[in-house]
C-alpha cells in the first residue's frame, strides 16, 4: 500500500537570518523536497522610480547609493555613464580612471561579501563572514579617505567625480592591493579544498547554459554558467578597453562554479587596479557641466558591469531639469527569475545555499 | 660546569629556607590557641559591616544594561553598518551585546537599521510584541526615524515611532557604526533610569 | 563593442514577414503595433541571422497620451542589440501580449509593469502584484497617480 503524504507550506522571510534583507521565499514542502517556490518581493520597495522623478539628475544620485547599498559607487557610475549618454558630456580621463579604481574596488568588496554570505547560507556561521569584513573594512576605510563616507559615497558626479583623491590614497592603495592577494588565498586554502563546502556547493543548484540565456541572468551567475559575457569586454565603456584582463566562466553552472567565478573576478579586479594605478593621468577631475542641467528630449540607456550583474539605467528626457522616467535594469531581480527553476526539487537544506549562490541585494531587487 | 653546583642567591640556601619555613610554622602556631567559632556567629557579629546595601533597581539595570541582545533583524542598507558594530573592528561585545538572537523572543533591542515599508510593517510589528519585556528599540539612520529621503514615497512609513515606540534615535544616512555605539551607550543611561518596580510606560 | 543594428533593415525584414505590423523606425529603436508585438518578437528571436536570445530589460514609460513598452533586445553571439517599442492608447485596459514564453526572464518584470503602471499581460502564468500590497490603490509610475 502506498503511503499518502501531504504538502507542507514553510515561510521563509522576510526576517530571515540567511535571507539577505527583507526577502521571502513561501516553499511547498513535500517532506523535504521543495515542490514550489514563490518569491514574495516588496518588503523594501521604496519607490525610487517614481521619487526620481520628482527630483533633478543631479539629486538623483543619493538614491542610486541606496540601491545595491553593497555596491553603491559602481551603481552611482552607472548612472552619471547612463546621464552623460543622454546629455552629451564627456568626463576627463583622469575622473574615469577614478571611477575605474572605485568600481574594481567595490567590486572586490561585493565579492567579499557575497563569498561571505554564501558561506554564512552553507552553515559556517559569521566565522568566515567576518574575515570577509575585515577585508571589506580596509576597501571601506579606502572610501571613507576618498570622501568622507563609509556606505553610501555619492562620489561620482555628472562629467566627473566629486573630489580629486588625496595625495596619501595611492600609497595607500598599493599597499592594500599588494596584501590583498595573499589574504583571497588564504580563505581559499580554507574553502575551496574543504570537503563540506564541496560536497554542499559541486552540482548543486544547476543553471544550465540555454537557461541562464533564457532567464536573462548576468553577471557571475550568467558566466558560471558558461557563457562569457561582461559588458567590460561585450561593450566596453569608461577606460575599460585600455586594461588587460580575463573574463573568468564557469562550466557546470553550479554553487561552485559562481563561487569561483567571484574569487576570479576579484584576483581580475585586483589587476585592472594596477594597472589603472600606472596609467592614472593628471588633470581635471569634473568636465564643465551647465549649472542647470536640461539634457535633451530623448531616452538613454547606459550599462555597467555591476557586481551582481548588468546594471542599467534607462532614461527619458522631456527638456527639463528632472528625468521624466527613470528606470533601472535590476540584476539582482533579473537573477531571482531562475530561482523557481533552481529549488524545484531540491532539498530544503539546499534552498538557502542556492539562493546565497545568486547573491542579491534586496535594495536593488524592490527598489 | 654541572648545573647541580651552581652557586645560590644568597638567602635561597637548603639552611635558610628550612629556617624560614620553621619560623613560619613556629608563628601560626603562636597565632592559633583559641578554637575558631561557629561560623554562623561569626557571620552574624561580622555582617553589619561586611554587607552592601543598594537598591534592587541599581543592581537589576546594571544587570540588564550590561547584557542587552539585539534581534538579528536587518532592513536596509543600514543593517550593514550594524553588523560592522559587530564585527572584530568596532566590537560590540565590548557592551555585552556580541549575541544576535535571531528569535525575537530571546532578544531586549531591537535595532529597527533602515527603510520600513509599509508592507514590512506588519512584519516588524510582530517582530516587537514576540520579544518579551523589558524590550528597548532603536531607530538607526535617518528611514527609520522619519522616513528620511524616502519621506514622500507612497510605500514609506514615514518614522517607524508610528509602528513601534522608540527609545532611542541614531541620526545618519546611514550613521556610522561608532554613531550607533554611541547611541547604544545612550540607551544603556537610559536603562540605568528605570525602575523595575514600577510598571514600565508603554508607548 | 555591441552594435546597434540598423531600425531600418530590421523594419524591413520584419515588415517582410509581418506585413503591416511596424509603426515606425529610426536609428536602433523599431516601434511595432501592440497587437503585433508577440509575432515580432518571437520572429526576432527565432530567425537566423538576428538570433534575439537574451532579453535585456523590459519596462514602461508613461507619455499620458500613451504607453510605451521597451523591450532591449541582445544577442549572445553577434554582440549586437535593438529596441522593440509598442505604443499602448488605451489607458484604462492596457493589454498587451506576455513574452514569458519566450524569454522567461520576463516574468519578474512584467509583474511589476503591471504592479507599477496597470498594463495587463494576459497570457503571463502568475500576474499579481510584485512589490505593493494587495489592495494598494491606483498605479504608483502613472503620472496621473496621486499619493
Amino acid at each position: 500500500m502506498a503511503l499518502k503524504t501531504e504538502t507542507f507550506i514553510l515561510n521563509a522571510g522576510p526576517q530571515h537570518p540567511s535571507t539577505h534583507g527583507v526577502f521571502r521565499m513561501r516553499l511547498t514542502l513535500d517532506g523535504e523536497v521543495i515542490q514550489d517556490v514563490e518569491p514574495v518581493f516588496g518588503y523594501l520597495h521604496r519607490g525610487i522610480e517614481k521619487l526620481a522623478e520628482g527630483l533633478t539628475y543631479p539629486q538623483d544620485i543619493v538614491f542610486t547609493d541606496r540601491l545595491d547599498y553593497l555596491a553603491s559607487m559602481t551603481n552611482n557610475q552607472a548612472y552619471v555613464v547612463a546621464v552623460e549618454k543622454l546629455a552629451g558630456i564627456q568626463a576627463p580621463e583622469r575622473a574615469e580612471y577614478l571611477r575605474v579604481i572605485m568600481a574594481e574596488l567595490m567590486r572586490i568588496s561585493s565579492h567579499l561579501m557575497a563569498v561571505g554570505f554564501l558561506l554564512n547560507d552553507l552553515g559556517a556561521f559569521l566565522t568566515p563572514l567576518l574575515y570577509m569584513y575585515r577585508e571589506r573594512e580596509k576597501i571601506l576605510d579606502l572610501f571613507d579617505m576618498v570622501c568622507g563616507q563609509r556606505l553610501t559615497y555619492n562620489y561620482m558626479r555628472i562629467g566627473g567625480v566629486s573630489q580629486d583623491i588625496p595625495e596619501e590614497f595611492i600609497p595607500a592603495l598599493k599597499k592594500y592591493i599588494d596584501s590583498l592577494p595573499g589574504f583571497i588565498n588564504e580563505y581559499e586554502q580554507l574553502l575551496a579544498t574543504n570537503e563540506i563546502v564541496l560536497i554542499r556547493t559541486k552540482n548543486v543548484g544547476i543553471l544550465t547554459k540555454e537557461s541562464a540565456i533564457n532567464y536573462s541572468a548576468a553577471g557571475p551567475v550568467l558566466r558560471g554558467s558558461g557563457v562569457k559575457w561582461d559588458i567590460r569586454k561585450a561593450d566596453p565603456y569608461s577606460v575599460y578597453e585600455r586594461f588587460k584582463f580575463e573574463v573568468p566562466v564557469g562550466s557546470v553552472g553550479d554553487i561552485y562554479d559562481r563561487y569561483r567565478v567571484r574569487i576570479e573576478e576579484m584576483h581580475q579586479s585586483i589587476a585592472i587596479i594596477r594597472q589603472a594605478m600606472e596609467q592614472l593621468p593628471q588633470g581635471e577631475i569634473q568636465a564643465k557641466i551647465p549649472k542647470v542641467l536640461r539634457p535633451p528630449k530623448g531616452e538613454a540607456y547606459g550599462h555597467i558591469e555591476g557586481p551582481k550583474g548588468e546594471l542599467g539605467f534607462y532614461l527619458v528626457s522631456d527638456g527639463s531639469t528632472n528625468p521624466y522616467r527613470l528606470h533601472v535594469r535590476p540584476p539582482s531581480l533579473i537573477n531571482l527569475t531562475a530561482l523557481k527553476e533552481l529549488l524545484v526539487g531540491v532539498k530544503i537544506a539546499d534552498a538557502m545555499a542556492i539562493f546565497g549562490s545568486i547573491d542579491i541585494c534586496v535594495g536593488e531587487v524592490d527598489r | 660546569m654541572e648545573l647541580n653546583n651552581l652557586p645560590k642567591p644568597e638567602g635561597y640556601s637548603d639552611r635558610d629556607l628550612d629556617k624560614k619555613e620553621g619560623e613560619g610554622i613556629e608563628s601560626l602556631q603562636q597565632q592559633y590557641k583559641i578554637a575558631i567559632e561557629d561560623p554562623d556567629a561569626w557571620q552574624e557579629a561580622q555582617g553589619s559591616h561586611n554587607f552592601i546595601l543598594g537598591s534592587a533597581d541599581a543592581l537589576i539595570n546594571w544587570a540588564r544594561s550590561s547584557s542587552v541582545w539585539p534581534v538579528n533583524a536587518g532592513l536596509a542598507c543600514c543593517a550593514f553598518e550594524m553588523i560592522s558594530a559587530a564585527s572584530s573592528r568596532f566590537d560590540i561585545s565590548r557592551f555585552g551585546m556580541e549575541i544576535f538572537r535571531p528569535s525575537p523572543r530571546q532578544a531586549d533591542l531591537l535595532i529597527v537599521n533602515g527603510t520600513l515599508t509599509w508592507k514590512m510593517a506588519p512584519q516588524l510589528r510582530r517582530i516587537y510584541d514576540q520579544m518579551s519585556e523589558p524590550k528597548w528599540v532603536i531607530a538607526m539612520g535617518s528611514c527609520a526615524i522619519s522616513g528620511g529621503l524616502f519621506k514622500n514615497s507612497y510605500a514609506v512609513v514615514p518614522g517607524v515611532n508610528l509602528v513601534v515606540p522608540v527609545d532611542v534615535y541614531v541620526p545618519g544616512c546611514p550613521p556610522r557604526p561608532e554613531a550607533l555605539l554611541y547611541g547604544i551607550q545612550m540607551l544603556h543611561k537610559k536603562i540605568k533610569k528605570q525602575s523595575t518596580l514600577q510598571n514600565r510606560k508603554q508607548g | 563593442m555591441t552594435t546597434a543594428l540598423a531600425a531600418t533593415e530590421i523594419a524591413a525584414k520584419l515588415e517582410a514577414a509581418l506585413p503591416g505590423s511596424v509603426v515606425e523606425s529610426n536609428g536602433n529603436t523599431v516601434v511595432v503595433k501592440d497587437v503585433q508585438l508577440f509575432r515580432a518578437a518571437s520572429y526576432l528571436k527565432t530567425t537566423a541571422g538576428l538570433d534575439f536570445n537574451y532579453l535585456n530589460y523590459l519596462t514602461a514609460t508613461d507619455y499620458q497620451t500613451h504607453f510605451e513598452l521597451i523591450y532591449d533586445l541582445i544577442s549572445i553571439e553577434h554582440n549586437h542589440h535593438i529596441i522593440l517599442k509598442t505604443r499602448l492608447t488605451d489607458r484604462e485596459k492596457a493589454t498587451v501580449a506576455s513574452v514569458v514564453s519566450l524569454w522567461r526572464g520576463a516574468d519578474f518584470q512584467e509583474r511589476e509593469i503591471y504592479d507599477l503602471f496597470g498594463i495587463n499581460f494576459p497570457e503571463h502564468p502568475n500576474l499579481k502584484r510584485i512589490f505593493l500590497w494587495d489592495g494598494f490603490q491606483g498605479y504608483p509610475l502613472r503620472k496621473d497617480f496621486k499619493h
